[in-house]
């Protein structure tokens, strides 16, 4: 009995110093960065949602030679976008955020509240030329925490072949598109196609019919707003838009209209690589339809911003600032916009690349008043995206009138 | 042996042995269970937000977590399709793995085989599983619907996952189809346990099939059924990856359970207090069917020793 007592004794006692081991070493490997023996910053961490294999091989080699430029090597890592922002949740609680950090626009103020990020003026960054809508989404309370080389919005893709069999033009107005949804709508094929989802994405898709027609998250009980969410429901009512849309999300949107069972979608440049693989299709880009001819188009801003987290080492945070300044120079911007079918987002390198990419003009001119999600609201954005999607929803599938779902959607936007 | 060291007070020796024994089981569950428990109701209390994740500062907020969220029509209709959505996933998943487990009981060939391909839905990712069952649901082009056309059942298709009373019969169906193997596989072993000596009996007394399931295999199941209903309903109360796959919650709120809406809460919107106060009520929940749990399991030992 006694030897049993003993032996168990000692086995805890390996167990409790395997666990102290085992704790140690994970507390070692949050900050990986490493700095060489005489305080040299040598290498920099930098995470982001880049995980498609090409594009964050792409991404991974910008950052080495920025980082090159800075004299530092940079360990570059991609999760998944669902998981990145509670990732950098859980990294600012254990204060082992990376050096360099890459946020979705919408979430930098809501990152940028909680005290995680430092803002650029601190290591000058030169942050001047920016259009005026990417400028507000890297902007919490007055100081610029993010900055995005390029940028993107969403425009209508039509299929060139449908529209021309059905002798249709390229609508501009709501009317317009209504009627030419319902002439291209065939056995097996809808003339339109949008994400309706119950998420911050099916909010984002239906912001530039919001915006354009006057309507804002700020009053979602207005009339404008009503119009915007009535024409959606028109769509699906008619029979032109597949009730689907409800649970579709914008790559389920792609795939139809690659499969040839929209002719018409909402959708973005970044689908525009994978659309140039399909052979046979003949594809068109516009800005969207407003109500009236004369209005004129507001789209949200896409992209992503790159921004500096605290850190314990000054001299990392400078170093992770000059990368960031690489990878927002003319050079980066263009190359990136190139690469990946987006807008640079310095007006001045805008222009220059709309005269080089004439076929990216469209998205060059609406990302100019491109507006940001969370411009008006800031922090407070989540509340009114959910309080948008809701009521798409409740609206497209029946459940309530559009007046009603907004109204709805106004009481969830102000928590009351 | 045990009636020799009753009697005797252990010496100290062997009462410290005794608990080093217990301390591994003890440390990993106040670790990994007492720890996140303790926290998540204690979160509850508090008005967390994401910055609190930064500065740790989380303002004691009393009860006014629960205040925002048990009396909101929100709550009430995640309730109202939470019990929906379980009973109608118990039902399905118990009468046909039931079903399945008499059938299996028979003798024929490839039984084994076939129990075992049975299992499949089980082995599979919920993700995968998930994502297939909302392409085979989807109206325009979804399997499910063109076989119900080509059969002439309905004349246009049934908005499975976008339909507001749809697509809760959806996430169910597919929570159904999710569950049997687990039904099946548990009352396939209960069945097994059934002496099959009081099937002769019965069959020389004249009960025909109907008779000896009532007054044979039902009352020595039924020990069995509990046990697997109950566990049922914590699987299932909790589900949260079938739905948020499949619908999203949606359409129009229609498929939203207290687990989505305290998913929710605390990752969409980064209200991590909110969240916690719905997950608290989930887990009380939880918790009180559990304990029904250990008693039907109590009474299912004391059962089997009166049967024997």
């Amino acid at each position: 009995m006694r030897s049993a007592a003993i032996s168990a004794r000692r086995r805890f006692t390996a167990l409790a110093g395997t666990v102290a081991l085992a704790l140690t070493a994970a507390g070692c490997g949050g900050g990986t960065g490493s700095a060489s023996a005489d305080g040299k910053v040598t290498s920099i961490t930098a995470l982001d949602y880049y995980t498609d294999t090409a594009e964050h091989a792409q991404w991974g080699a910008r950052l080495t030679a920025c980082g090159k430029r800075a004299g530092v090597t940079v360990e570059h890592r991609s999760v998944p976008g669902a998981s990145l922002v509670p990732q950098v949740l859980r990294q600012a609680s254990s204060r082992t955020l990376p050096d360099l950090l890459m946020l979705d626009n919408p979430d930098l103020q809501q990152i940028a509240q909680t005290g995680a990020l430092t803002p650029l003026d601190a290591y000058g960054v030169d942050a001047g030329g920016y259009a005026e809508g990417i400028r507000s989404a890297g902007t919490y309370r007055g100081k610029v925490y993010g900055l995005a080389p390029t940028v993107s919005t969403v425009a209508l893709f039509y299929n060139k072949d449908m529209l021309a069999e059905a002798g249709v033009a390229v609508p501009r107005t709501w009317a317009e598109l209504k009627k030419a949804a319902a002439e291209l709508t065939r056995p097996g094929r809808y003339g339109m196609a949008v994400d309706a989802n119950a998420t911050f994405e099916g909010t984002w898709q239906f912001l530039p019919f919001l915006w354009s027609n006057g309507g804002d998250e700020t009053r979602l009980d207005a009339p404008q707003a009503a119009q915007a969410l009535q024409l959606w429901v028109d769509l699906v009512r008619s029979g032109s838009m597949s009730q689907s849309v409800l649970n579709w999300t914008q790559a389920d949107v792609h795939d139809q209209f690659v499969a040839g069972r929209t002719a018409m979608m909402v959708n973005g440049p970044w689908r525009i690589s994978e659309l140039d693989k399909a052979a046979t299709l003949h594809w068109g880009v516009a800005p969207l339809p407003v109500r009236e001819a004369g209005q004129t188009v507001v789209t949200p801003l896409g992209g992503e911003v790159w921004t500096v987290p605290q850190n314990s080492s000054k001299a990392r945070q400078k170093k992770a600032a000059q990368v960031l300044a690489c990878l927002n120079d003319s050079r980066s911007m263009l190359a990136l916009a190139r690469q990946y079918h987006t807008v640079p987002s310095r007006t001045a390198v805008a222009s220059r690349y709309a005269r080089e990419v004439p076929s990216m003009a469209a998205f060059v001119r609406s990302v100019e008043r491109a507006r940001a999600r969370t411009g008006r609201l800031g922090v407070k954005w989540p509340r009114a995206a959910t309080g948008i999607y809701t009521a798409v929803q409740a609206a497209l599938t029946g459940e309530q009138t559009p007046r009603e779902a907004l109204r709805h959607a106004q009481r969830i936007a102000t928590g009351s | 042996m045990r009636r020799a060291g009753s009697l005797r007070r252990p010496r100290l020796p062997e009462r410290v042995t005794r608990w080093l024994f217990l301390l591994p089981a003890l440390a990993y569950l106040l670790l990994f269970f007492g720890y996140p428990l303790v926290e998540n109701v204690v979160m509850s209390f508090r008005q967390y937000s994401a910055s609190t994740f930064y500065t740790g500062e989380a303002p004691f907020a009393g009860l006014r977590n629960y205040a925002e969220v048990l009396p909101s029509d929100l709550f009430r209709e995640a309730v109202l399709t939470t019990v929906l959505f379980t009973v109608g996933s118990l039902v399905g998943q118990f009468v046909i793995g039931l079903a399945l487990a008499l059938f299996f009981q028979r003798r024929f060939p490839l039984n084994g085989v076939l129990r075992s391909l049975l299992l499949l839905p089980w082995l599979l990712p919920l993700v995968v599983s998930g994502t297939t069952w909302r392409w085979m649901l989807d109206t325009d082009t979804g399997v499910v619907d063109r076989a119900l056309r080509d059969l002439h059942v309905v004349s246009s298709g049934v908005p499975w996952l976008t339909g507001t009373s749809e697509a809760l019969v959806s996430v169910i169906l597919v929570n159904i189809w999710v569950g049997i193997p687990f039904n099946t596989a548990i009352l396939y072993g209960g069945l097994q346990a059934v002496p099959a000596h009081l099937y002769e009996a019965a069959k020389l007394d004249g009960a025909g099939p109907v008779a000896s399931f009532r007054h044979v295999t039902w009352p020595l199941l039924r020990p069995v059924a509990g046990v697997v209903l109950v566990l049922g309903v914590v699987y299932t109360v909790k589900v949260l990856d079938i739905i948020l796959v499949v619908t999203g919650g949606g359409p129009a709120d229609a498929t939203q359970t207290l687990a989505t809406r305290s998913y929710a809460l605390s990752f969409q919107q980064f209200d991590f207090g909110r969240g916690a106060a719905l997950g608290n009520v989930l887990i009380l929940l939880s918790l009180v069917l559990a304990l029904v749990h250990l008693r039907a399991g109590r009474r299912a030992l004391d059962s089997r020793g009166v049967v024997r």
